[in-house]
């Protein structure tokens, strides 16, 4: 992505965090969840 | 600009300058949102005690009739997959994602108002019919689209998407719990404030996929830097194939095939996912408390979501015939290990098998338009994914009849529980087998349907 300006560097960026929070929120509920399995 | 003028096909083609990375994240923030059909079932038990509250009163809905709002869901998921493929392909991804945002977030609506007016038709109508046109088609929108902007790595940018549907409970599910806690009355179980909030949150998750997406401008072709890596991609890019119109290509064998290819990997997979609670319970009895069930049941989707990603990404690599060669062959090992695992009394192994069968399950979704593409170009491949999502529909049925059947079967012959999962067990493995003679007569189609359209 060297060519890409400033500007539309930070959009993606941006754009992935939108997407990632709630993803990676998710994934941690279950991971948490999935503890139970191994702490029988 | 007119809100119509701006969801139009023209008026979505990136400027110069436009980074494709973008492109991925509003793929996955329409998957993500239509994802939370996976997590329906936690309203399940809420829904059935509507009337009595802490009960179920006389006048509250049976857990049976409630858990047709899925099943009418996916149905129409299907449904308008197969309707409006064609329809995408023309209106481009910009439309077909803000119609599948006003058909999700509308179908949460008109179900919050199905709890109020305490009618399950209007439920079923709300968030199963209208909720399921904007399963289809979101499902289906950014699919086309991500392979245009990748055509280097086809697998990858699918995967990355649909990925974000197997992800999509994983939000979903805490998220209903977090907010019917927090809409929870004495005399509301907050169900109806729950899906008009779920409404507004996915509804503002799905238009900015709409207000992200773009798709590539005529002739653009992707970034190859430098290094031998980059030149095989880019050998891989030039290497697509010439187009096949939707209505020559489900004509074709190899449509058939792949057909057959999807449904066999999904039967296999879908069946035992919706059993994996209690069927860990009765393989290893004493062993397994319901709370690690439930854990079971968390690591078997996150092994789905990420078999999305990782199993479609290396097919970029090793190609789809292969791939899917793998997923045939594992899996039919593994399904025919998995009874002596249980009676070794195994429960690491039984796990550690089970991520592997649901990783190349979920690898199954994500790789199927990155074949389709390979066989039958990218110009029409919504379309053409659309019509072949209708293996799901009937695997959705098969897999789960299939595994409940047989387990009621061998058990009402008196076999024990923890033994009544061997005979499916070994069947699955069988239709893995059936999988993999179907994937390996996927041909190339012949020159003479590819498709000779001169428009873009």
């Amino acid at each position: 992505m060297s060519e890409l300006s400033r500007g539309e560097r930070w959009k993606v960026a941006l754009a992935w965090l939108v997407v990632l929070v709630p993803a990676v929120w998710g994934v941690a509920q279950v991971i948490v969840k999935s503890a139970a399995l191994f702490g029988r | 600009m007119p809100l119509l003028t701006f969801l139009d096909r023209d008026h979505s083609i990136a400027p110069a300058g436009f980074s494709r990375w973008r492109v991925p994240p509003a793929a996955l923030a329409i998957h993500l949102s239509i994802g939370q059909a996976y997590a329906f079932s936690v309203f399940n038990l809420p829904l059935s005690t509507l009337v009595g509250i802490d009960h179920a009163a006389p006048d509250d809905w049976k857990l049976s009739t409630i858990g047709w709002i899925f099943s009418v869901a996916i149905v129409f998921l299907g449904l308008s997959a197969f309707t409006f493929g064609r329809w995408l392909e023309s209106a481009g991804p910009r439309k077909a994602m803000f119609a599948s945002a006003c058909c999700f977030a509308g179908g949460l609506l008109a179900a919050a108002l199905g709890v109020r007016w305490h009618s399950i038709a209007v439920i079923y109508l709300g968030y199963g019919v209208l909720g399921g046109i904007g399963l289809g088609l979101g499902y289906i929108s950014p699919v086309s689209t991500l392979m245009k902007w990748f055509p280097d790595r086809p697998g990858m940018a699918t995967g990355l998407a649909i990925m974000g549907f197997g992800g999509g409970a994983m939000i979903g599910s805490p998220l209903a719990v977090a907010l019917m806690a927090h809409f929870r009355t004495a005399s509301s179980m907050g169900v109806a404030e729950s899906f008009v909030a779920m409404s507004a949150l996915y509804f503002a998750l799905m238009m900015f996929g709409v207000f992200t997406v773009r798709l590539p401008a005529p002739g653009w072709t992707p970034p190859i830097g430098a290094g031998a890596a980059n030149r095989a991609r880019a050998a891989r890019a030039a290497e697509a194939p010439r187009d096949v119109h939707v209505d020559r290509a489900i004509k074709t064998q190899s449509f058939w095939l792949l057909w057959a290819v999807l449904c066999l990997n999904v039967t296999a997979g879908i069946g035992v996912l919706g059993q994996a609670s209690p069927m860990i319970q009765e393989m290893f009895p004493g062993s397994i408390s319901a709370g690690a069930a439930a854990g079971f049941v968390g690591l078997l989707s996150l092994a789905n979501m990420a078999g999305r990603f990782i199993w479609s990404s290396l097919s970029d690599y090793i190609g789809r015939p292969r791939t899917y060669a793998v997923y045939f062959a594992l899996g039919a090992v593994l399904y025919a290990a998995v009874p002596g695992v249980g009676r070794a009394g195994s429960v690491t192994l039984f796990v550690a098998f089970y991520v592997v069968i649901m990783s190349m399950y979920g690898g199954g979704f994500a790789t199927i338009p990155a074949y389709l593409r390979d066989i039958f170009g990218v110009r029409h491949v919504g379309a053409i994914h659309g019509r072949l999502l209708t293996a799901w529909s009937l695997a959705g049925v098969a897999g789960p009849v299939l595994v409940n059947y047989i387990r009621e079967y061998q058990i009402g012959r008196g076999v024990p529980k923890a033994e009544a999962y061997t005979v499916t067990m070994y069947i699955m493995a069988g239709l893995l087998v059936f999988g993999m003679m179907a994937n390996a007569r996927v041909r190339p189609v012949d020159p003479s349907l590819w498709w000779r359209g001169t428009h873009e």
